[in-house]
């Protein structure tokens, strides 16, 4: 077999085998859920249009020339969308490099493995690149809809930012390995793609809660301000707004940077890709975190129980970042707690949905890990405690975790509006438990590395819990707007998760 | 009765009159009938070997004694307790270890062995002592601080007999427990359920490994089809099968195929 043929054979290899795990994830390796996934997914693109149509529908009419504001406004939506493709691509290297896998086969065979890690490298660009077109699908669609064939050249944009970006987290993520060993890069890393994932935005609402006191990130993208400090209209740093609204030779440029970018990488890197999966699969092997030595605790065996599961959280780095990105989702509304402190203005009730909101989703993320994610099932059924007790003890571990997270928050507003903290702590319970109680209706057995794929288990599930949040944080936000339209809501809201238990396997 | 059989360490195994476990009419369907009306009296202070093909129904009977599955008819009594009617009594002096060690990569040894102290509700100043004797006796001293995340199959096995140990169980219950183990951890595994059967613990194992049946067990119940199709020492199964010098696994053979062919 030809040097090419053996590459193009193993790049087939690599896209089947993303292909497969792709799916498997959305059928929830089912193969009986082949039609239903199918199906599903046509069924959320032809739904992803229409809040596509309402965010961008308006501004399909826009042509070049753009004035500064405008491109300030469209480079920063590109910049955001490069910056959540760039934490996904952090995400997915890290996880090739920790998925021992296909690595001893790989590097016992005698191919060149320099070439066979550049064509990982690609298979993950690609992957990276094939996620991002999905998504932004719908918006290009309303778009060409709209405004005609010209944003075709969107979709070139994609291709570029995903390329680029898959480029730069290989990039990062090697360095990392270098910089702080394989021990801290999986934490660090998915740290980073959460920071990085959330960062642009909430830096938006940040300046523009310490600028103009309001949480609208589109406010100081269009300020005068913002506009004086930008470049002239035809600056390079326009390009991929030119290129969006049908610049081709900007779209050209941008298109041949990216493979540039990315044919760097992989020139530089592919011989450092199979050292790192090499560190990577030693670390996993090696296990040399160790723990303080302390004397054995006394306490109930419920006490045991929470003790494990709080360790368990605590040393989780998937969980750490996802915390961390819920935290840092909360920063901009601590802020504006802190300088509308002293009155009482509409901005402040903007705090109440999202901290509503971060409750419900993190109750959820944390009652999968500590009821379904159980990595020793049959130490822990075969133990003296009654299942009562012990869905109890777990239970009591996740409203802990959201209490410890959201108390001082509350607590915080109630100096601010004793009524609002009120509102706003019902709410967060009534959240946390709503998302609890569903992952408890819908518990399986799984391993807690699982967690990723815990939304294929039951769609239901994953669409009832995110409803749930959602209709508890429009509950508390109308509660304290115009309670009697808070009163329908949170009704609706409560009939929503009452359906949810009609239909789940728990309900005898 | 009391009898006794010698054992080639040159110990006399003891069989007190109590029975340590005593299944009666157990039966479990899943597609097909996994186990089928099965009586099953184990004696206290004994070490039983459950052999049998794969999918004869060794793992399911276990895992219904252990009130991991709900058997579809039968009765369980552990050491008197009903174990379907009060589980958590009967789980109290009972462990369980699968074949595949399941323990939590992200707690040490020590944290994982002092976490099933506090499930079974013992006292620190009790198992803390003991889950540092077990530790060392199982070669595991060393790595006690250790997560368990880049520990091996051997280890991780290890860890989870030690968390089976811990709380001094009056039954334990094995599930293939020697697989993927080396020689020396599995000469460790076994010299440990030997000195818990000389304590008094009462053993339940099932194997593939007929030579450890053979050497260990007091007595040896073959399962064939969800059936007990034979049960006794190795001389009583001799015996059955009519030829002194038989070897186990001609004696295995004989009696797995036997209903098959019917």
């Amino acid at each position: 077999m030809s040097s090419a043929t053996a590459l193009s054979w193993f790049a087939r290899h690599e896209l089947r085998l993303a292909w497969r795990e792709w799916f498997a994830m959305m059928t929830g390796g089912r193969r009986k859920r082949t039609r239903a996934a199918i199906i599903g997914l046509v069924c959320f693109a032809a739904l992803l249009h229409l809040p596509a149509w309402a965010v961008i529908g308006r501004f399909a009419e826009l042509q070049l020339p753009l004035d500064k504001s405008s491109l300030i406004v469209i480079s920063a939506t590109i910049f955001l969308a490069w910056t959540l493709m760039l934490s996904q691509a952090i995400e997915s290297v890290t996880r090739v490099f920790y998925a021992r896998a296909d690595l001893d086969l790989i590097m016992s065979s005698p191919a060149t493995l320099a070439n066979l890690f550049s064509v990982r490298i690609a298979a993950i660009a690609l992957t990276v690149t094939m996620m991002a077109l999905l998504f932004s699908t719908p918006f290009i669609d309303v778009l060409v809809i709209g405004g005609g064939a010209r944003w075709l050249t969107a979709f070139g944009v994609v291709v570029a930012l995903g390329l680029s970006g898959a480029a730069i987290a290989i990039a990062v993520t090697i360095l990392l390995f270098r910089l702080i060993g394989p021990a801290r890069t999986r934490l660090i890393a998915q740290i980073l793609a959460a920071i990085i994932g959330a960062g642009f935005v909430i830096a938006l609402q940040v300046a523009a809660i310490m600028s103009y006191g309001t949480l609208s990130r589109f406010t100081i993208l269009t300020s005068g301000t913002l506009a004086a400090y930008a470049p002239d209209v035809d600056s390079i740093w326009w390009w991929p707004a030119r290129a969006v609204m049908g610049d081709n030779g900007a779209l050209l440029l941008l298109l041949a940077l990216a493979l540039v970018l990315l044919g760097s990488v992989m020139a530089v890197f592919s011989h450092r890709f199979a050292d790192t999966a090499i560190d990577a699969a030693a670390y996993g092997t090696s296990g040399t975190r160790r723990a303080k030595q302390r004397p054995f605790r006394t306490g109930s065996r419920q006490q045991a129980l929470r003790r494990k599961e709080f360790s368990l959280l605590w040393r989780d780095p998937w969980l750490i970042s996802q915390t961390l990105m819920q935290l840092l989702y909360l920063v901009p509304p601590a802020l504006l707690l802190w300088r509308n402190f002293a009155d009482s203005s509409a901005a402040l009730t903007l705090i109440t949905p999202v901290i509503v909101m971060a409750a419900g989703q993190l109750a959820g993320g944390l009652a999968w890990l500590t009821i379904s994610g159980e990595d020793a099932p049959d130490l822990v059924a075969t133990a003296p405690l009654t299942p009562s007790n012990l869905i109890r003890a777990k239970i009591e571990v996740v409203l802990i975790a959201v209490a410890v997270i959201f108390c001082p928050l509350v607590a915080a507003l109630a100096f601010a509006s004793p009524y609002q903290a009120a509102i706003s702590a019902g709410a967060v319970i009534v959240s946390a438990a709503s998302a609890t109680a569903i992952q408890l209706w819908f518990r399986v057995q799984a391993r807690r590395s699982q967690f990723r794929r815990r939304q294929t288990s039951s769609r239901l599930a994953t669409i009832a819990e995110a409803f749930s949040s959602i209709g508890w944080a429009a509950t508390a936000a109308l509660l304290l707007a115009l309670p009697v339209a808070g009163l329908i809501s949170g009704l609706i809201t409560a009939s929503l998760v009452a359906v949810t238990w009609k239909f789940s396997p728990r309900r005898e | 009765m009391v009898g006794s059989d010698a054992k080639p360490d040159g110990m006399a195994v003891m069989k007190p009159d109590s029975s340590a476990l005593e299944v009666l009419g157990l039966t479990k369907r899943f597609d097909r009938l996994a186990v089928d009306s099965l009586d099953l009296t184990v004696h206290a202070g004994e070490f039983y070997a459950l052999v049998g093909p794969n999918g004869a129904g060794k793992t399911t009977t276990l895992r219904m004694v252990a009130g991991l599955l709900r058997p579809d008819a039968g009765s369980v009594s552990i050491f008197g307790i009903d174990a379907l009617q009060d589980p958590v009594a009967a789980k109290q002096v009972m462990a369980w270890v699968s074949d595949e060690p399941m323990i939590y990569d992200k707690l040490t040894p020590l944290e994982y062995l002092e976490f099933v102290a506090g499930l079974w509700g013992i006292a620190p100043s009790v198992s803390e002592p003991v889950a540092q004797d077990l530790l060392s006796s199982l070669g595991l001293a060393p790595h006690r601080h250790e997560r368990c995340e880049g520990f091996s199959k051997g280890m991780r096995q290890k860890v989870a007999l030690a968390g089976a140990l811990v709380h001094d169980p009056r039954l334990i219950i094995l599930d293939e427990p020697l697989t993927g183990l080396d020689a020396v951890s599995a000469r460790h595994v076994k010299g440990l359920l030997g000195e818990r059967v000389r304590a008094g613990c009462t053993v339940i194992m099932t194997t593939h490994i007929l030579e450890v049946a053979e050497r260990m067990a007091d007595r040896i119940g073959v399962i064939a089809s969800g059936h007990l199709v034979a049960e006794g020492t190795l001389t009583e199964l001799r015996q059955q099968n009519g030829d002194a010098d038989t070897s186990l696994e001609d004696l295995f053979i004989a009696l797995v195929t036997l209903p098959e062919a019917a």
